[in-house]
């Protein structure tokens, strides 16, 4: 597989379907592993990372589950290549930078995507449309025990797999749950729920991960504990608080709904409007609109257009995509105009 | 009224800082105020924050310099390396700073006993010592039941193994 190969291709995550798919876009299961008596990868020097990586790269190719992937070595990509791996959240932001010695293993649909020599030696994801974080358990488990034949973890039986940030040994797992929560925000509840998580020892984040803001209204939320429960009581936990907000969310769009329906409708609406007329738009302008239709369509108000396009678009939009659909590099005003030439394409089918 | 950093654009963002007890009226652009936020986020990082923590936990009966001289035989970080940068060095770090970890460990997580999963290929010491482990859980729940005799049987084979490994230490 080739990269531009995933450019006509809609991510499994993005399929828009699976549970509760209105409010949550996809739930994500990530496992760090270490390889045993190596220094993490901060810490060692450039034969030893190099080492690594090809331990790494000779081992996968004995794993099973990992036969439909592609090995992509970072040093070989140029920095919109990059970009357009962090946008399909196949990578983190962290792993583009310093690329020596550190690849990406991604498979055909998408679902799994496994960084080598990011802030561990292994940091795997399998990624699953919907409210769905014990399905993408199981794919992810079945891969671990695979590499696990090929590889000595580095793991001690009270600490469990150790990490190269304290903040990750025992499971080594974080489960997230990418949300949709236009209705919070607008009713501004959202500082009361985020607040209540943070209490009870989750993070709340954006769009892309550490340190990014909260873009039109999506959040991702994540286990902060990593060592103590088990594997499966960290999902049961936040399976448990992910079915709360979706209740408050769902109690939110009722009020709003009831109290100014025709306000809603005209939100909706003037932002479905701009998308399909507008011809220059950035990209916040472009999630912040998406986001508003894909609320109208959860409420009946929006009918021609489905949650997959809305991902799509949410995606295709983004700066590293524009630039791999038109095969060149673009300045931010280029972008803005071919954004928006893109959107209109989408939205104005009937 | 323009930006105080730039002077080009306009200013959006006012800011109040004190520092060390004097108080500075900001006044910026949106650009010049992300950069600046970012300068201050960066200024107190994730690894501050865990070193910070990490210094709470010094025995008591240790000087600073004792606690400086450990260092993690398998790739030479030590304790001051990680408090510096928040991070471990190798997988044997955790064994070589174990005393100082622990409480880190227990104040992060607010446990240090793993439940979760383990590798199928653990090495057979480790294998073995959890076995003993599942024998101990086992016994308990023998007494408990008051099933004497399947507990002496278990009491036998624990006896066995620690005598195979207290074999190899020696």
């Amino acid at each position: 597989m080739e990269l531009k190969d995933l450019l006509n291709h809609t991510s499994e995550w993005l399929k828009g379907s699976g549970p509760n798919s209105d409010i949550i876009i996809s739930s994500r299961i990530r496992l760090a592993r270490n390889l045993a008596n190596t220094p993490f990868p901060h810490w060692a020097d450039k034969k030893q990372s190099e080492d690594v990586l090809n331990k790494i790269r000779d081992s996968f190719l004995k794993v099973d589950y990992l036969k439909k992937t592609t090995f992509f070595e970072l040093a070989k990509m140029d920095s919109v290549d990059k970009q357009f791996l962090v946008e399909r959240h196949l990578m983190s932001l962290d792993h583009t930078q310093k690329a020596n010695s550190k690849a990406v293993v991604v498979d055909d649909e998408e679902v799994v995507s496994i960084m080598v020599n990011e802030e561990d030696h292994i940091r795997m994801q399998v990624m699953q449309s919907g409210f769905n974080l014990y399905e993408a358990w199981n794919i992810i488990n079945k891969i671990d025990d695979g590499i696990a034949k090929e590889l000595n973890f580095a793991f001690l039986s009270d600490w469990g797999y150790l990490t190269a940030c304290p903040t990750n040994p025992g499971t080594g797992m974080r489960g997230s749950v990418m949300l949709h929560l236009p209705a919070l925000v607008m009713s501004r509840a959202i500082d009361r729920v985020l607040a209540a998580i943070a209490k009870l020892s989750f993070i709340a984040r954006g769009l892309y991960g550490e340190g990014t803001q909260a873009m039109g209204n999506f959040f991702q939320i994540s286990n902060q504990v990593s060592l103590g429960p088990s594997e499966n009581e960290i999902i049961e936990n936040i399976n448990g608080l992910i079915r709360q907000i979706i209740e408050q969310e769902n109690q939110a769009r009722e009020v709003l709904v009831s109290k100014n329906k025709p306000l809603l409708e005209d939100r909706v609406n003037r932002s479905l409007g701009i998308l399909k007329s507008a011809h220059i738009i950035t990209s916040q302008e472009t999630i912040e609109l998406l986001s508003m239709v894909r609320l109208g369509c959860d409420l009946g108000m929006v009918k021609d257009i489905d949650h997959r396009r809305i991902n799509e678009l949410s995606i295709i939009t983004q700066p590293a995509h524009l630039q791999k659909i038109e095969g060149k590099k673009l300045s931010a005003e280029e972008r803005d105009v071919k954004r928006a030439q893109i959107i209109r394409d989408k939205l104005n089918i009937y | 009224m323009l930006c105080n950093i730039c002077h080009k654009n306009p200013a959006t963002v006012h800011l109040t800082e004190i520092v060390d007890g004097q108080m500075s009226e900001l006044h910026l652009c949106e650009e010049c105020a992300r950069e600046k936020s970012q300068a201050m986020e960066q200024q107190f990082g994730l690894s501050d924050l865990l070193a910070g923590m990490a210094d709470f936990d010094k025995p008591k009966n240790e000087t600073s310099a004792m606690v400086r001289a450990v260092k993690c035989p398998n790739c030479g970080l030590t304790y001051v390396d990680f408090k510096k940068i928040g991070k471990l060095g190798c997988g044997e770090c955790y064994d070589a700073f174990r005393k100082y970890l622990g409480p880190l460990l227990k104040r992060i997580h607010g446990s240090t006993q793993h439940t979760g999963k383990s590798p199928l290929k653990v090495t057979k010491v480790l294998k073995k010592r959890m076995d003993i482990q599942e024998l101990h859980n086992r016994l308990n729940k023998a007494i408990e039941t008051e099933a004497f005799e399947e507990a002496a049987k278990i009491r036998d084979q624990i006896k066995e193994l620690e005598k195979k490994e207290a074999g190899k230490k020696e």
